[in-house]
């Protein structure tokens, strides 16, 4: 947008010079200037096309010549100007311009507009771009005053100006928009550092970060705000009030600090809140908004993701997986032209040159393998490792879940015990990746398959803890299940006693309220599973961020500066500096976002925390990356594993939507704290708010729409759908493979070609040698005359003007000289009249690409 | 626009005019820009900076600059991008990419550690993946076909400001 912003300042300028001196001329000189328009932008186009084309000069000659052309066409417009500014001074009915001309007219414009539009994705100079660009602005600026001089003028006229103004407006707040992108800079200057691929970590982070405060907004907004500006105060109702038993420690830090005592009875977690069917003056349905927010936190989670899916999938056309062009690949692309510092350099250099030797010994020993069997048992070997610490890993969190159930029933457990399942999962994520990634070692793979199945690995690990401290939980909410039913009966009988006693004290008076912290109370494990969630989140943040402090910090001052004075170098040797890991990086960002998306339907104020992390964690990241990590060795493509991530992400939002969904849809709220509660199932909220709040009618077309009977149809034709899109896709693929398939099969072909005729040339030759002596007998007065026309052809580049105008075709001649030289005999024995003679017959037209007239050159040449 | 003339401004400031309104003929030399931060690094710099200039010697006016990193912005388009960097990679501009072009591009990017017959390995493979037309170097529609099937050209073909 930049150059825009700037095309568009200079242009203002020039057009208004433009236009003051071009002001005064007459309408008539449009039909010549149209001409000389066409004729400007027939130039144009022969001068885009020059540059790619041109052959044997070099560019300079190039240039001159077409800008010589234009000096000398905008010469020819001038005497035009003249003549006709004379010519029809007198001629200035300006009223008479017919229909028709009013058409051309317009399309005139229009075809300058279009130029204008295009301009910026022509290989020209600028300054060239700026002069055309110039001329077509003025050109549209005078005759789009020109067209109005119809009937709808003042109409048109607007609608011009409105348009300039709206383009003007949409730039203006481009411009303002990439401003508004943040840490923009900062980022730029971690990519000069360090690449792109670590850079897309951090754009990664952003996103990601976007997409929070967007779930954020909704959550604040729409729940938390209302239910603490209108829902009851804290301590008017028993789910909001500390219990008396706690009370006395509600407010100590290291009670806090586990999410216990007045936090637990906060706006933050789920059992909070009332289920009151609506709250306030303006009678906002706060159950009905919790549950619609929860679902449409997955549903916008999902929206967001599977976009910026396709969007990758979009950009990347060109899959990767064709692999014809390995070398040249390497060879023009592998520079990545963000890299401005010198060790970045360095390392690039050195990972460029590995990636050569690399693929250089993978092209001499692609068909060499030594001793499969060994390789393959290593790999089996290897997997069943994995597996084998993936179970244990599974079992250990199982073990301490449980565990940490009889020590939650004890009352004197210590701060270990305590901790002991966030303790343990850190842990495991922080050892069980270089557990991997040696055994790993074991399989010898590819380096860039080997990172895919590291992914993988760690992702399952992750994964596996995730699902076995939610099974855990599970078993953990059904006891409390359990054990809310006998609480319910207490809560019951309690409240019944306490009103009869009053009853019998005072019949009149009303029953004093209990108090509020007395009363018996249920578990209220949605709050419970809230609380678990954000201790973990927490945990992780905190380990996350101790990790790049000791790991990469303290690493790196000890490298550093005890370097001086030590026995070994530190830098080069065994300790050095810490590379930044963007996998594990990226997977933690994942499965965390995963955690978020769990259970931020139990914890509202999980998002906000999660935002913090995301902020803090971009600046902590940003800086430890520039004070205290080593660009990488080996870098590994950032767009390709762009996509990779997000099916990640994608797959983990799904398998948090499952626990969700099953809660929702098939365990009963407890009965005494958060908006559901009183209710047998959560989405009972939905039917009471259709049956209450809308009109009958609707309630009907729900009660059709929510049954059985249409339900399946639906999921049938989804599936039908689905199933028609995906055999389309498949035909499509196909079609394409197919295509590419008849590519390669016609380069082979042309490449056959091409050596036959290096083959076959000699036997034409022989055969015209055996048939010239007739020939040449029969015309051998035609063949002088051929050879005199022909020879100075041949011999100089510099040809005459009435046929350098003529298409031409030895220029290619010329520069292919080397390749192909046409016997000259061949001139011989096939006299061709001068002006076709393009096909040779050893040479045929169709080149791999369009080798046309080379139509810059042949206009120029006459002028030198 | 402004920063890009303030960076163009910084490095001679005696003699690029802060008003451009006049329209002044100034160019600087290769060797300012070339030592630009974002250039600085790049094997290519040379190459670079002589594409885009008008006399072909490697000193550019505004405009050329201006040119220079439009193109390398990320809003161009590919075929574009194409063109220039088929521009860079021809070292000896007569609008082929042959083997002496690819051997100068090759050692550029390694700092010349392949050996010699690793070398000319690689160029022969180069040229037998890329060129279509079988003519022993590639021109610029073997280029562009080869280019914009790469996925990461987009990419990393591009420099920020």
């Amino acid at each position: 947008e930049d150059k825009e912003g700037d095309d568009s300042n200079e242009e203002d300028s020039g057009s208004q010079q433009n236009g003051a001196s071009r002001r005064k001329n007459y309408q008539r000189k449009s039909r010549e200037r149209k001409k000389a328009g066409e004729e400007g932008s027939k130039q144009r186009d022969r001068g885009k096309k020059a540059p790619t084309k041109d052959q044997k000069e070099s560019e300079n000659k190039e240039k001159k010549t077409t800008k010589t052309g234009k000096e000398e066409e905008n010469k020819q417009k001038k005497d035009r100007k003249n003549s006709t500014s004379s010519a029809s001074s007198n001629s200035s009915d300006e009223e008479s311009l017919s229909e028709e001309e009013l058409a051309m007219l317009m399309e005139q414009v229009e075809q300058k507009k279009k130029l204008i539009s295009t301009m910026r994705n022509k290989p020209w100079r600028m300054v060239k771009k700026l002069s055309v660009l110039r001329e077509a602005q003025a050109f549209v600026e005078k005759f789009e005053g020109a067209l109005g001089k119809g009937k709808g003028k003042k109409l048109y006229a607007y609608k011009m100006m409105m348009a300039k103004k709206w383009v003007k407006f949409k730039r203006d707040f481009e411009n303002f928009k990439t401003q508004c992108i943040p840490w923009e800079m900062k980022i730029k200057e971690v990519e000069s550092h360090f690449g792109s691929s670590v850079a897309s970590y951090f754009i990664f982070l952003r996103w990601m970060y976007g997409v929070n405060l967007v779930l954020f907004g909704l959550i604040f907004g729409l729940v938390i705000i209302p239910e603490i500006l209108m829902g009851m105060p804290y301590g008017s109702m028993p789910r909001k009030t500390v219990p008396r038993a706690e009370q006395a420690t509600a407010m100590d830090f290291s009670v806090l600090w586990d999410f216990e005592g007045y936090i637990k009875y906060s706006a933050l977690f789920y059992g909070y809140y009332n289920n009151q069917r609506t709250i306030g003056w303006l009678k906002y349905r706060l159950p009905m908004a919790y549950f619609m927010v929860g679902i449409s936190i997955f549903g916008y989670s999902l929206m967001v993701v599977i976009r910026s899916m396709a969007r990758n999938a979009n950009e990347s056309t060109a899959d990767g997986d064709d692999d014809n062009f390995v070398f040249s690949w390497k060879m023009f692309t592998s520079w990545d032209y963000l890299i401005g510092n010198a060790e970045t350099a360095d390392n690039k250099f050195a990972s460029i040159t590995t990636s050569f030797k690399e693929s250089i010994v993978d092209e001499q020993e692609s068909n060499k393998d030594e001793n499969i069997h060994l390789r393959r048992f290593l790999r089996v070997l290897a997997n069943v490792l994995i597996i084998c610490c993936l179970c244990g890993s599974g079992y250990l969190i199982y073990f301490v879940v449980k565990r940490s159930q009889t020590f939650s029933k004890m009352q004197n457990a210590g701060w270990y015990e305590r901790n002991e399942v966030e303790i343990v999962m850190s842990l495991l994520g922080m050892f069980c990746p270089p557990l991997f990634e040696t055994i790993a070692a074991l399989e010898n793979y590819h380096p860039r398959i080997g990172l895919k199945w590291q992914l993988g690995r760690i992702f399952a690990l992750f994964l596996g803890n995730l699902y076995t401290f939610l099974l855990a939980l599970m078993d953990d909410v059904n006891e409390k299940l359990a054990e809310e039913d006998v609480v319910k009966n207490i809560t019951y009988w309690t409240l019944l006693s306490h009103h009869n006693s009053s009853v019998g004290n005072d019949s009149s008076a009303t029953p004093p309220p209990l108090d509020p912290a007395d009363v018996p109370r249920g578990p209220c494990w949605e709050t419970t599973v809230g609380i678990e969630f954000v201790r973990l989140t927490v945990s992780d943040i905190l380990v996350t961020f101790i990790t790049i402090l000791v790991g990469d910090f303290i690493r790196a001052c000890f490298v550093r500066f005890v370097n001086y004075c030590w026995c070994w170098d530190l830098e080069a040797g065994f300790p050095s500096y810490a590379e930044f890991d963007i996998s594990g990086n990226v997977l933690g960002l994942v499965f965390n976002q995963g955690m978020i998306w769990m259970g931020s339907f139990y914890a509202p104020g999980l998002v906000g925390i999660n935002v913090l992390r995301l902020l803090t964690s971009m600046y902590f990241q940003c800086w430890a990356v520039m004070s205290s990590n080593v660009p990488h060795a080996r870098v590994f493509k950032a767009s390709k594993s762009n996509n990779f991530y997000m099916g990640l992400l994608l797959l983990i939002l799904f398998l948090s939507l499952l626990p969700v969904a099953y809660t929702i849809m098939s365990l009963p709220p407890s009965f005494d704290c958060g908006p559901f509660s009183g209710k047998k199932r959560m989405y009972d909220v939905i039917q009471e708010t259709i049956e209450l709040d809308f009109p009958v009618f609707v309630a009907k077309i729900f009660s059709y729409v929510a049954n059985p009977g249409l339900i399946i149809p639906a999921i049938l034709l989804m599936v039908l759908a689905i199933y028609y899109l995906n055999s389309v896709s498949e035909a499509y693929q196909r079609a394409n493979a197919e295509l590419k398939k008849k590519m390669q099969m016609q380069r082979e072909e042309e490449k056959n070609k091409r050596n036959n005729k290096a083959s076959t040339n000699p036997t034409l030759q022989d055969l015209e040698d055996l048939l010239t002596p007739n020939t040449k007998t029969e015309s051998h007065p035609k063949q002088a005359e051929d050879k005199k026309i022909e020879s100075p052809d041949r011999t100089s580049p510099v040809r005459k003007p009435g046929k350098g105008a003529v298409v031409d075709g030895s220029p290619m001649t010329g520069g292919r000289g080397a390749v192909f030289t046409p016997p000259p005999h061949i001139f011989v024995t096939q006299p061709l009249p001068p002006g076709v003679r393009a096909p040779y017959p050893g040479q045929p037209r169709p080149w791999g690409h369009p080798l046309g007239p080379v139509p810059g050159r042949g206009r120029g040449q006459p002028r030198y | 626009v402004c920063r890009l003339h303030g960076r163009y401004h910084e490095m001679a400031p005696n003699v690029v005019p802060m008003d451009y309104t006049k329209d002044p003929d100034v160019k600087l030399p290769m060797q300012l820009i070339i030592n630009m931060p974002e250039l600085k690094e790049n094997p290519f710099k040379e190459r670079i900076v002589e594409s885009f200039s008008e006399d072909g010697e490697g000193s550019l006016s505004f405009n050329d600059f201006v040119d220079m990193f439009s193109v390398l912005s990320e809003m161009a388009p590919r075929e574009l991008k194409a063109i220039y960097a088929f521009k860079i990679y021809d070292f000896n501009t007569d609008n082929f990419i042959c083997k002496s072009d690819l051997e100068k591009t090759l050692n550029k990017l390694t700092r010349e550690e392949l050996t010699a017959e690793e070398i000319t390995l690689v160029c022969e493979k180069v040229i037998e993946e890329a060129d279509m037309d079988g003519d022993g170097k590639l021109g610029f529609a073997d280029f562009e076909n080869m280019i914009s099937k790469a996925p990461d050209f987009l990419s990393t073909f591009h420099i920020r400001i």
